[in-house]
Formats: C-alpha cells, structure tokens, sequence
C-alpha cells in the first residue's frame, strides 16, 4: 500500500514549487515519514526554513511552521526551543541559506548543542536566484557567477557541525531515500543538536551549467560519491578521492543539551 | 504599606519594567550603552522561569525573540545603534509577521560605532524608516528613570495589543543616570495580555481582518497550527501575490496605528499655553529644554516645552495647534536635525521653525537653547 502522505501536507498546497527533478521532493517525503515514525505531535512541531527553494518546505507541511528571513531559521528556532522546550524543533533549508548568510546563526546553534533536528539540503548552489555559487560549489564549477568556474574552496558542512560542537551529524542523499528518513529519525530521537545534510540535485541552476545532461545523471553521481562511513574505513585517501562519507559521521551523548543546561541555571536561580 | 523605593539606573528601570509587564524571554547581544538591561535581566528572569539567552549577535538576538513570542512569550531585547541597524532585517519581519516584540535602542552617537559612550538622539528617523518597505512605526522617548519603567511596560502593551515591534528609544545620558523610582504596585499601571484566537485550531487564519484590525495572534505549541511567513501573504498566512490581497494586508498593517493614534500617543506640556516660544524637545534634552523655558520665563520671555513621549507615530495634530498659536518653535535635538522635518512638515510654515543641534557627545545644555530662543524672537 502506498504510503499516505496526505495526512502530514496541508490541503490545497500543492503542488509544490520545485522544478521537475529537484530533490527536495524526497527530502520533504523522508521527513513526513520520519516524522510520522517518530509519533510527533504536529501541533507541538516546529519547522522552521530561511529563505530559498528548501525553505519553501515548510509551507507545505501541517504543522507549526515558520518561514524566517535569509540565514536566520537557526536563530529563530533558537527562540521557540528556549521559550517552550517541550515542543519537537525542525530546521530545514539549503546550503547557502544555512552556510553563508546564516553560518554564525548555523555554528553556534551547534555549539550549544540546543535540541533540535537541521536538515540541511545541499545541492551546491543558490538555486531560487538563479544559480549562483554557494559555500558548498565545488571549486571550479559553473555558476552564473563564476562563468570561468568556481575559484572557492568549499565548506565540508558535515565537518563543520562536528567542529562547531552538534552532537549528531549525518550525511546521505537525495539518491538514498530510505537512509534519509532513517536518519532524521535519529536525529529527531537524539536529545541535542542534530544535523543531517541530505546532498541534494538542482538539476535546473547547477546541473546543466555542469555537464549532468539529466537528472539521472545528477543522482548517478551522487549515488557513486556516497561512500558509507564503514566501507571508507576500508579504503584508501586515493579511493576516496571526491567522494563523500555517509550515514552517521558523529554521535555524542555525553554532552548537555542547552535547554537541560538551562533548566538548572532556573533551579540555581530560584535557590533548589 | 509604603511603595518600594529605589535609586535606579536608567538601564535597570528599563529591565525592572519588563518584568512588570510580565516580560519573560530576553535575547540580545553585548552593546554600549544598553549592556546593563541584559545584566539585570540574566538574574531575574530565571527567578521567575523565563528565559536568559545571549545569542552570537545582534540578527540572532532579534530572531531568538520573535521565535520566543510566536510560542506566546512576552519578549525584549536590547541595543544600541550599531546594534539596531543590523537588526533592521527582522523587525521588519516582526512588522509584516505581525509578531509582539520590544527592542529597547539606548542611543549613542553615530553613524557606525560612532561614540559608543555617548549620548546621541540620531536614531529617531531609523526608528521610523530603518527597515525596507512601507510598515507603521511604534517609538517611545522617556525622559526620566521613572518614565523608562512606565514606558517599558507600555512598549510591551502596544506592542501586544497592536501586534507589532515595539522601540523604546532614550539617549545613553537618561540610560546611565540614576534616578529614584517608585516601585508602582502590581496593578497599578495597566499589563496587556496578548488576546486569544476566538476561532478553534479548525478554522483560525492568524491574519484574519474580519477578526478587526489587530486579528489575534495563536501561540505556537497551544494546539493551533498555522504558517508564518516574510512574504507577503494572505489572511490565512499563506505567500500570495494576488494584488488585491497584498493591497489590504499592507493597508491594514499600517492603518491598524494611524487609526489608533489616540491610544498611542503621549506627551507632556509645559506652560504652552500663553508661549510665544515653544521648544519641541525629548529625551534627556527636553529636561534641559526645562530648565531653558524656567529661565526664560524669569526673564520675561513666553517660552514653553512640548515633550513627546510617544515619538513615533507622530505627535502631528498637537504640534500643527502648537505652531499656529506660537511664533516660533525651537527644535532641540541630539543629531543635526531629524525630528524637525517632522515639526516642519506638520507645521506648514504656520510659524518660524528653528533647530539646535548638538552631536559633539556632550548634553544638549540649556544654555544654547536659550540663545536659540532669544535670536527666533
């Protein structure tokens, strides 16, 4: 029986505004299903975007959600956790949004380690403006900004949530349904900061400026770079030359979750 | 029983009238002048359970807030220009969103860092015009610590009757002087509390206007599930561009302050009624505009004082009556002119309208606006 995605989008909100061939589509499939495998309440839900084509997700999905300005969906989310922690915390959007306009906002909501699930769908471009290079462009690629390719480095946004303090990385790809939601759900049940970067296709901005003649070929080579963790440990720098390491890349759970830690700071206060 | 009296910092009356007003979520980020509001608020709030964060800057600080007030909470924040003009962005979020919220801006001089401990009166205009797009303003001057503590509380009640941002706005001088304050007793100065939806999870659209101007905002996690957005939107929270609808969500969001402005304004006078002379001044240089118009006086010159206390929207109907009965208004101000071209426009050349500035990073002293009188005479 096919699965009823139905229930979790809101009526007459479809369809969506993503192109043909546009990941998000399973992204937002893998989190409803997560979501759905979790039990969360949507009434008791957040899910909170900045600003681009993956933080139009939210709009469609029933529950409380919350479409912020460019970069700030951490910082929000921040507020509504802080302000009711009893309500389950979503963060979603691209890697421009999450990584540039928003990387402080991004960093220092994994630093304090606030419990909250981020998925973050990187397709290596500013897609809803029209193509133009992320932090997450692969060096030399075509943008419409950089017409004689990329001349920066990247951001490895995985490495950065790890360096910045989360508490749960994981990474996949649009080319890896099942695992995305497989991951969500981790990240959802983990108590602290939790990123999953879904890497994603913009076949429309990145793929045909790019050399992928189709959206086949797009999730062609994200299957092929995916090298689970397990196997990489068995393989050699050469080998992993390009490739990019998923499913769960770190996962702490010594460390205190922010709002646990403020809790005590209010027993401090109120002399318990 | 006798009052609790105190001798209080601005800055700590700012933080003592938020909690009066039942503020329990501040976010914000380390800034001259406006750094004590934040140190006093850290301790408190989690005596009573609120929530203390100081977040990675000023934007973050801004967000952590109305995130805050979308779960209901009743949210402050507190900076000082450099401070305010990053967080432009998304207090024109909080306009369009329609979402409470309290920025204090203890003001310093400028533009960029400026004299960071300073008193300057140049961020009057930015209150009105600082974010993109057409939006209504909210913008309080106290003058006094006292007035700090009343007008916090009645930031947080504009800002929650009208769903909107909220500025306090005074000058680093009256945010680091210390004052006694009357502690008012607990129902003594009116507390708004934000009105609940009428309709049921089923049917509430949060932008709803057949509800009023001012339709009531659901708190995020109390069983209603709805969307918000910065996009221009319809009724029920959805991004539309239909011309139609965005036309009456833009009008409505700004009529919903210009057809209140009775219940908004607030101002005080002092012997205007005979004046010739009447210095339109606020914030800590309308306290030396006093003591101007009491020498004057003693000299036999008819001068008087129009202090606004609500700042923004625009004391427009008294100061048009004002300058038709006076021959000159004398507009005294930390900036090199702001407010004038307001005094200015309104006053449709019905009498002379002079100014005295000062940015230098000293008061505003009553010296220089008695000379300023006696030459408009």
């Amino acid at each position: 029986m096919a699965y009823d995605y139905e229930k979790s989008i809101r009526p007459g909100k479809l369809p969506h505004i993503w192109c043909p061939g546009c990941g998000h589509g399973i992204v937002m499939k893998g989190l409803i299903r997560a979501m759905d495998t979790c039990g969360l309440d949507r009434k008791n839900t957040a899910v909170v975007s900045g600003i681009g084509c993956a933080s139009r997700l939210p709009g469609y999905l029933d529950a409380c959600t919350l479409h912020t300005a460019h970069g700030r969906a951490a910082a929000f989310a921040t507020g509504v956790k802080m302000a009711k922690p009893e309500m389950n915390v979503i963060c979603c959007g691209g890697d421009g949004d999450g990584t540039a306009i928003g990387g402080n906002h991004f960093i220092h909501a994994c630093r304090r380690n606030i419990d909250m699930t981020y998925v973050l769908m990187n397709n290596f471009i500013y897609g809803m403006t029209g193509g133009q290079f992320s932090p997450c462009t692969p060096t030399g690629a075509k943008a419409s900004t950089t017409p004689y390719g990329n001349p920066d480095p990247i951001f490895d946004i995985s490495k950065l949530a790890i360096g910045a303090g989360a508490t749960f990385v994981a990474r996949t790809t649009a080319a890896h349904p099942r695992e995305i939601d497989k991951l969500i759900v981790q990240g959802i049940q983990h108590k602290g900061m939790a990123i999953i970067e879904v890497l994603d296709d913009c076949p429309t901005t990145y793929g045909r400026r790019n050399k992928f003649r189709s959206v086949i070929d797009m999730m062609k080579y994200l299957k092929a770079s995916a090298v689970p963790v397990k196997a990489a440990s068995k393989m050699t720098a050469e080998q992993l030359e390009g490739k990019f390491l998923t499913g769960v890349l770190f996962h702490d759970t010594d460390k205190p979750e922010y709002c646990a830690q403020y809790a005590d700071i209010i027993k401090k206060a109120q002399g318990a | 029983m006798a009052k609790k009296v105190a001798l209080l910092q601005g800055n700590e009356a700012c933080a003592q009238g938020a909690l009066y007003a039942g503020c329990n979520f501040f976010g914000g980020y380390p800034i001259t002048p406006s750094t004590e509001v934040a140190e006093v608020l850290s301790g408190e709030l989690p005596k009573i359970g609120g929530k203390f964060i100081q977040m990675e800057d000023e934007i973050g600080a801004m967000a952590s807030i109305i995130g805050a007030s979308l779960t209901g909470a009743k949210a402050l924040t507190a900076t000082s220009g450099p401070g305010v003009s990053l967080k432009q962005e998304l207090i024109g979020y909080a306009c369009i969103a329609e979402i409470p919220c309290v920025i204090i801006n203890v003001m310093r001089g400028g533009p960029s860092t400026g004299m960071p401990t300073g008193p300057g009166q140049s961020d009057v205009m930015q209150a009105k015009w600082g974010t993109h797009g057409d939006h209504a303003a909210i913008a309080l001057v106290p003058a006094s610590c006292q007035e700090i503590f009343s007008e916090t509380v009645r930031a947080f009640n504009l800002a929650e009757k009208y769903r909107m941002p909220v500025q306090v706005l005074y000058d680093e001088i009256v945010g680091h002087m210390r004052e006694r304050i009357v502690f008012p007793e607990p129902g003594e100065l009116e507390v708004i509390n934000r009105e609940a939806p009428t309709d049921g999870p089923e049917t509430y659209k949060p932008y709803d206007s057949t509800k009023g101007q001012v339709p009531p905002l659901a708190a995020f996690g109390s069983g209603y599930k709805f969307h918000v957005t910065g996009l221009n939107k319809a009724d029920d929270g959805f991004p539309t561009t239909k011309a139609s609808l965005v036309d009456a969500e833009e009008r409505r969001q700004i009529d919903k302050v210009t057809d209140n402005i009775a219940d908004i304004e607030s101002y005080e006078e002092y012997l205007t009624e005979d004046a010739d002379v009447i210095v339109w001044a606020y914030g800590s240089t309308s306290r030396s505009a006093r003591y101007a118009v009491n020498e004057l006086r003693k000299e036999g010159i008819k001068a008087g004082l129009f202090r606004p206390i609500t700042l923004w929207p625009f004391p427009e109907k008294r100061t048009a009556e004002l300058a038709a009965k006076a021959k000159a208004i004398v507009v005294a101000e930390m900036n090199l002119g702001q407010m004038i071209y307001e005094v200015e426009r309104v006053a449709k050349g019905a009498c002379v309208v002079v100014g005295e500035f000062r940015v230098d990073g000293d008061p505003l002293n009553p010296g220089q606006i008695m000379t300023k009188v006696k030459e408009v005479l």
